[in-house]
């Protein structure tokens, strides 16, 4: 099936992108079909710069357990981080 | 029997008198005219995959148009790279995917190489797009392969532009064929039954398959959800529907 759940997010930092690196505008999370993942579905994320062209682009395609476990880690992280560092 | 056809990038008048990118395959040889087929593309985009499957029809003698929905927003970009922005952008408004549509059949219509004949056939989102295009324009058949959202609602807060267009099929202009999986949920079973109904009480003409052990998106080769049994089966639905409704030509 094809989702279409989308979830955007305004994001501020950078990707690395094929032509290097560059700022972030957007994050878009979604689950659905993968480009490349060996999956029928994934949870993708693109790192989006929407004023620079589709090509300022950093994807990602993960099985469900890799997304679990990569947003507790992005969690657990902050939560270990010092407050006066972020 | 002849094989030998001609593909590539064209660029054709869309929706507003927009020129956008388009992929053309023509069968080239003496036993035109032929039947026109607007392929749609799935939401992952204008494809290698797609345009593979434009060749398929002109491997069966029809000339096949795929419009790239994307090109506005991602002129060049890889397909990935335009979905994913399209994706982001809210997806394909349907005023101008009928438009594109349109302008493809335009296209086709004027090749000298025409039968006057044009159906459109889509995949995933084509496939709803597919039903739209043929209740809001004069076609000769539609085939929505696996189309989400014709009769249902999507759920609350989804940003894409996307709504049931069921309400439109007293205007459908063509005969309708459906291929579906048994164990999709976009769309379920349950809601295909209801659009044969709806398309019952509206005297049009259609016929639905509903493959078991098949899910979204059969006739994809390249991915899991591949079903060789009713990927084959659906093609030969495909070419039944389009031999009666297509290949002749308009008297």
């Amino acid at each position: 099936m094809c989702t279409y759940h989308t979830i955007k997010v305004p994001v501020s930092g950078s990707g690395k992108g094929a032509e290097g690196w560059f700022p972030l505008s957007d994050a878009t999370v979604y689950f659905d079909h993968p480009v490349h993942a060996p999956a029928e579905h994934t949870l993708n994320i693109d790192f989006l710069n929407t004023g620079r062209g589709p090509s300022a682009r950093v994807a990602v395609e993960l099985d469900a357990a890799s997304a679990r476990g990569l947003a507790e880690a992005i969690l657990s992280t902050l939560e270990r981080t010092p407050s006066e560092l972020m | 029997m002849t094989d030998t056809m001609r593909a590539g990038t064209v660029h054709i008048k869309g929706h507003g008198g927009d020129e956008i990118e388009a992929y053309l395959a023509e069968p080239v040889g003496e036993d035109g005219p032929y039947g026109g087929v607007v392929v749609i593309h799935h939401m992952p985009g204008y494809d290698r995959e797609t345009k593979e499957i434009a060749r398929r029809f002109a491997d069966r003698r029809y000339l096949a148009i795929v419009p790239n929905l994307y090109w506005r927003e991602a002129p060049g970009a890889s397909p990935d790279d335009a979905a994913a922005t399209v994706r982001a952008a809210g997806g394909v408004p349907d005023e101008r995917l009928v438009g594109d549509v349109d302008g493809a059949a335009s296209h086709l219509r004027s090749h000298s190489s025409s039968n006057g004949r044009v159906a459109t056939i889509g995949y995933c989102s084509g496939g709803r797009q597919s039903f739209l295009a043929a209740c809001s324009l004069n076609l000769d058949a539609a085939v929505d392969c696996y189309g989400a959202f014709v009769v249902a609602t999507p759920p609350e807060g989804m940003p894409l532009k996307v709504g049931p267009v069921a309400h439109l099929a007293k205007g459908l202009s063509c005969p309708l064929l459906g291929l579906f999986g048994a164990d999709d949920s976009f769309p379920a079973p349950a809601e295909t039954k209801e659009l044969e109904t709806i398309l019952t009480d509206a005297g049009k003409e259609y016929e639905f398959h509903t493959y078991d052990g098949a899910g979204h998106a059969f006739f994809s080769v390249d991915r899991p959800a591949y079903r060789p049994e009713a990927a084959m089966d659906g093609w030969e639905k495909i070419w039944d529907f389009f031999g009666r409704h297509l290949a002749s030509a308009r008297s």
